[in-house]
């Protein structure tokens, strides 16, 4: 099996799986319980706290575990509207968001917020003028992802955000990083974001678990209420063995951020040269996109067509991104690819296991597709 | 106190010395339905069939949703067991019609007693029962001919009975009652509506599908084995057959013109679902096509297509609006499937420009540009077949 459907979810790592294991099966008590086991369990939530709140230069008490990005992104956006949107009605975002981010901002718009969606320019990029153009004086909150899910594609949202924070102090930042921790280097401070959105499953932690980090003094309201787990801002007893192989998977990383990404990079450049070779290839990705995203286009050729393809040979790789099965994305349309190439696009995304003859496996399939498979004209 | 429910035959009574047949088959549709769902009697009596539980524990709700979806039955009730006591019957009858009568201007009591011990006789229980209404509704007059509500109550040996207002069933003939037909189901809206219209007219469906990977995915054709599943809730089990198609396709698109496409696909395809017919006793064809709906609709393509098949094809929506289509997917239960997003084979290569108009000369030309016989008969040879049910 030849898996290049990383950005989707990964494999779990062996430390995440046995930390997982260890909390389920020996310190399985509840994190609210006065005894031992119970103060056992709070103990293993602390240590992820800790990992991954150092992991962005943050403090454990910035961290607030989810289910899942999609919950931390509804949490931020919901969560700080709420605090911050009684007089400032204004919410901007991004058309490349995710749908979690998105439809949350849909859903502020039609309860009276007026929502900005910035879309990129004719090159297909979101510029940082944009962005900034984008809020004023009463804007509550602007949203924006670091690195897009499809394409690879970085927003130049530090910057973008360090220059709102001098112009409008008290506009909040958010910012839905899910495609960039643990493989980018990342610091809530130089990133100027009030709020963090992280995802355990795309980094080789299990899925259904996530975190929020919201930074020191910034306020945001819960949307669940229960009893009052987290200071209250996320109700439920704490999954805690998905919290501690999150911790365990950022630990095991977090040492590796630049080796990693410098062989992604490699890949990266080596898919690129070899991709192109194949005749009407296009590669979609710009060369400054995340170097473990890869968005490339057999003209004339569907998407799922290539992929199950692809499939047949055990190669796994993913059309536009792995949330809309079967629809048509609205992000490549928003990147201003024509309808051809984007009902062609295929997602090539690596992790540090991706190997130079996986990508060489990947290239014979594509050669192959690209040769037999009938195309529409 | 049990419940049970009765179910009114439509136009099964109308049937002269073969009725027997149709009773019986209905009673075997009736009978492989509830048998999951516990120890049930089936007991037919004057054109009504009497579905009683013989247990407590028995989920009329769902005996109820499963005998909505038999065709064959055109009017159900369930009925509420209680003590035979005068002011009891009265009590659930009450209870059961308050609201119903509240908002009538007629009504009318109708009692009938097979239990002759019991101390009134019908016409007596029906007077007290409706007296007694009408002193809590005192705005209701009696209409014994054309009543806007009508309250059954009846005395039998193991207890008394309140009927409920009778709610509409599936209507039809029992399915096993005219014959088997294979459906070409696609995944799209049409299909599984046209196959429940034929067995709503008594005939056991099959279902053909046409997959085509690595065009296809395998989520398409769960999905359409899902579609089948919804619709053998109504049609009773079906054999669910799977063409391997994509050498086919490919073929037609390396080798013949493109605004043929479509319809010489549509020929293969009906050319395949025959054999297949003809090799396990299938009468006729079943497809959702719509006069006009699409380019392959049109009379003119249908003309081209019905050319090469040997038995009847069947199109009971060919004059049904899309929107009527889609009313009757709706209340199948069909629509929400069919309108998950995957590609399925027919729109993989759709032509830009297909042939509204076509002769059969023409699309025979066309066709003749490839030999497919080895290929068909290859795709009927390596057809997987599963049996689909939803109980």
């Amino acid at each position: 099996m030849i898996y290049l459907d990383n950005a989707a979810t990964t494999k779990v790592c062996p430390e995440a799986a046995e930390a997982v294991l260890y909390a389920m099966t020996e310190a399985f008590g509840n994190p609210s319980s006065l005894h031992g086991l119970g103060i056992e369990a709070e103990k293993l939530i602390n240590f992820s706290k800790e990992k991954i709140a150092s992991a962005i230069g943050g403090i454990p008490s910035e961290i607030i575990f989810t289910s899942g990005a999609t919950e931390s992104n509804n949490l931020a956006i919901f969560g700080l509207a709420e605090n911050y949107g009684r007089r400032k009605k204004k919410i901007v975002t991004t058309a490349v968001e995710h749908p979690s981010v998105l439809e949350a901002m849909k859903k502020l718009a039609s309860d009276g917020y007026e929502l900005t969606v910035v879309e990129p320019d004719s090159n297909g990029e979101i510029t940082e003028d944009a962005l900034v153009g984008a809020v004023d004086g009463s804007t509550c909150l602007i949203s924006a992802m670091l690195v897009n899910n499809e394409t690879g594609y970085i927003l130049p949202v530090s910057r973008a955000f360090s220059r709102i924070k001098k112009l409008y102090p008290d506009c909040m930042t958010h910012c839905d990083c899910v495609q960039g921790f643990m493989k980018l280097p990342l610091s809530a401070k130089a990133l100027c974001a009030d709020a963090i959105s992280l995802s355990g499953h795309k980094i080789y932690a299990p899925k259904g678990v996530g975190a929020l980090w919201v930074k020191k003094g910034v306020r945001v309201a819960p949307i669940l209420r229960g009893g009052g787990q987290q200071n209250g801002l996320r109700s439920g007893t704490e999954a805690v063995p998905l919290i501690y192989g999150f911790g365990k998977a950022v630990e095991a990383l977090s040492k590796t951020v630049g080796t990693r990404f410098e062989h992604a990079e490699e890949i990266r450049d080596y898919a690129v040269n070899r991709i192109s070779e194949i005749d009407g290839a296009v590669i979609n990705s710009k060369e400054n996109a995340s170097p473990y995203i890869l968005s490339i286009a057999l003209p004339g050729i569907k998407s799922e067509t290539v992929l199950h393809y692809l499939e047949q040979s055990g190669i796994y790789v993913s059309s536009g991104s792995a949330c809309s099965r079967g629809k048509k994305s609205s992000v490549l349309a928003a990147f201003r690819f024509p309808a051809k190439i984007a009902d062609s696009t295929v997602r090539i995304s690596t992790s540090f296991e991706t190997e130079k003859e996986d990508i060489d496996a990947l290239v014979r399939g594509l050669r192959l597709a690209n040769e037999t498979l009938v195309r529409t004209k | 106190m049990r419940e049970l429910i009765l179910c009114k035959y439509g136009e099964i009574v109308l049937k002269g010395l073969n009725r027997g047949t149709f009773e019986s088959e209905l009673m075997r549709n009736v009978r492989r339905r509830l048998k999951p769902l516990g120890n049930i009697s089936l007991r037919s009596s004057q054109s009504t069939l009497y579905v009683e539980p013989l247990n407590d524990n028995i989920d009329m709700d769902e005996v109820m949703e499963r005998l909505k979806k038999v065709y064959g039955i055109t009017k159900l009730s369930r009925a509420v067991g209680v003590e035979k006591d005068v002011k009891r019957i009265f009590e659930v009858a009450y209870e059961r019609f308050g609201d119903a009568l509240k908002n009538a201007k007629t009504f009318k009591v109708a009692a009938k007693r097979s239990d002759k011990k019991f101390y009134l006789t019908s016409p007596e229980l029906a007077a007290q029962i409706g007296g007694m209404l009408l002193e809590k509704f005192p705005h209701l007059k009696v209409d014994l001919f054309e009543p806007e509500i009508t309250i059954v109550c009846e005395i039998r040996d193991e207890g008394a009975f309140v009927h409920d207002i009778a709610v509409d069933g599936a209507g039809g003939i029992p399915v096993g009652t005219s014959g088997q037909a294979l459906l070409l189901l696609s995944g799209g809206i049409d299909s599984p509506v046209a196959g429940c219209m034929m067995a709503k007219r008594g005939v056991v469906i099959s279902a053909i599908h046409f997959e085509a990977p690595p065009y296809t995915s395998e989520r398409a054709l769960m999905k359409v084995e899902r579609l089948a599943e919804k619709m053998s809730e109504y049609c009773g089990r079906i054999c669910f057959y799977t063409v391997p198609f994509t050498k086919i396709q490919e073929e037609i698109r390396n080798n013949c013109p493109e605004d043929y496409f479509t319809l010489i696909m549509r020929r293969l395809m009906m050319e395949i679902a025959q054999r297949i017919a003809e090799k396990n006793h299938l009468q006729a064809l079943i497809t959702g096509e719509s006069l006009g709906q699409v380019a392959s609709q049109t009379m003119a393509a249908m003309v081209t297509t019905d050319a090469v098949c040997r038995i009847p094809v069947f199109r009971p929506c060919i004059g049904l609006d899309k929107k009527e289509i889609i009313d009757i997917s709706y209340k199948l239960g069909t629509f929400e499937i069919s309108i998950e997003p995957y590609e399925d084979c027919c729109t993989v290569f759709t032509p830009k420009h297909p042939r509204t108009k076509p002769t059969l000369g023409d699309v025979e030309a066309a066709q003749a540009k490839f030999d497919f016989e080895q290929l068909i008969s290859e795709a009927v040879e390596n057809t997987r077949v599963k049996t689909i049910k939803a109980y």
